[in-house]
């Protein structure tokens, strides 16, 4: 980057320092963490988290993620047939809720993320401001995709009556874990400034 | 623009787009936000520790009891089961799902668990008026975990799994979720008033009186 700011920011203690030109890296005089003007590497592993994610999207909703077993029948679950079990069994709120946390909000995680990455690689300028607010709502929502790992954990644990019925987890779990903790990671290394910098390329700021 | 303060306190840097714009001292109460992506810069407010150890003091406590008692029972034909947050974790472990153990035991234990533990730490000196020790590099671990304890999740997590259970068996709540519910109020409450910056400029006062 040629237009290295002379103020940076740290990033645990908030404190700005002015650091001079020809120096490998600079560290924060209060707290000694390392300063960057962007987060090291953010596109790169932020990309590499995707397609990671990306990769584990389809076997988390296609294969089952859990088995349950009764005297008479066995019937397995993916993550889309638990949501319409709750809707026909009439609690239709929470079923919107599991809806959204484990199929809406990865989908929109993963192609948000990517719409946002090409529009840093090709440098648009097109509605900067819209652009961080839709990463803001991803931090945000993210985390609730975890949802589904603790129902099914609960219900494992819980459903164990022996003769009469039991749960078991699916190897569709894994892969569901595996997205929603690669997606988050992927939200954690994405830097928003990075939007910022293509309009600031044009001489003001 | 060549007459203003330039000295990096004066300023402060946008943590969502990187403007670096001038600190202008505000009113109690009120909070500055960037000009170009309308992120909060800072807010002026005084620290109040006292609130913020009795709230973490309070969440720890809720928090062992949380683990400590059954989240829920359930009970059908003569057969009872009951669970804790551990007897969830260790039922996936047991079903050979570790790395779904592990994800859970960090985000749902672990995490918080530092969480707090930091917080009280850094805390109780902070409210004796002394520097805590190790406070620079337990403020990074605080900052670093806070993004992982995903109690609130596992909280809607546990009311999904009584509707789902709700049809097949009796299911009673436990004193366990009770707690639960109590950590998540006192933990939302806790994020309003915690201020890293406040922390930090309180800290800075104590090293250099």
């Amino acid at each position: 980057m040629s237009m290295q700011p002379a103020v940076l920011p740290c990033r645990v203690c908030g404190q700005l320092s002015r650091v001079g030109a020809g120096a490998a890296s600079w560290r924060c005089p209060q707290c000694h963490a390392r300063l960057h003007a962007r987060k090291p590497a953010s596109l790169e592993r932020c990309w590499a988290y995707l397609l990671a994610a990306l990769l584990c999207y389809f076997p988390a909703n296609f294969l089952p993620i859990m088995k349950t077993s009764t005297l008479l029948s066995s019937q397995e679950d993916t993550v889309l047939s638990g949501v319409v079990y709750l809707w026909s069994s009439g609690s239709w709120p929470l079923a919107l809720v599991v809806f959204v946390a484990s199929i809406l909000v990865p989908l929109l995680k993963l192609l948000s993320l990517t719409f946002l990455l090409l529009s840093i690689h090709f440098r648009w300028r097109w509605a900067p401001l819209q652009r961080t607010r839709l990463f803001r709502l991803l931090d945000v929502i993210g985390r609730w995709s975890m949802l589904d790992i603790y129902v099914l954990a609960l219900l494992v644990s819980l459903v164990n009556l022996q003769a009469l019925a039991t749960i078991e987890a699916e190897p569709g779990a894994l892969a569901f874990t595996a997205m929603v903790v690669l997606t988050l990671m992927s939200a954690e290394v994405f830097d928003p400034r990075l939007i910022w910098d293509a309009s600031r390329e044009d001489g003001h700021g | 623009m060549d007459r203003t303060d330039k000295r990096p306190s004066a300023l402060v840097s946008c943590q969502d787009c990187g403007l670096l714009q001038r600190r202008v001292l505000l009113p109690l109460g009120a909070r500055a936000s960037c000009a170009r992506c309308h992120a909060v810069l800072y807010q002026q407010r005084p620290l109040r520790l006292e609130v913020l150890l009795a709230m973490t003091l309070s969440s720890c406590l809720m928090f062992v009891s949380a683990n400590l008692f059954p989240m829920m029972s359930l009970q059908s034909k003569g057969a009872q089961s009951s669970t804790t947050l551990i007897g969830a974790i260790a039922a996936l472990w047991q079903q050979d799902m570790q790395p779904v153990a592990v994800v859970m035991f960090l985000t749902t234990m672990l995490a918080p668990c530092l969480e707090l533990a930091l917080l009280a730490y850094l805390l109780i000196p902070l409210y004796c008026r002394r520097a805590p020790r190790g406070f620079v590099p337990l403020m990074r671990v605080l900052q670093w975990v806070h993004p992982w304890g995903m109690s609130e999740v596992f909280l809607m997590g546990v009311l999904v799994a009584l509707v789902k259970l709700g049809r097949l068996a009796e299911v009673v709540p436990g004193a366990g979720l009770w707690s639960f519910c109590a950590l998540i109020i006192l933990l939302t409450v806790n994020a309003g008033f915690l201020d890293t910056q406040g922390l930090w400029r309180c800290y800075r006062s104590l090293r250099q009186p």
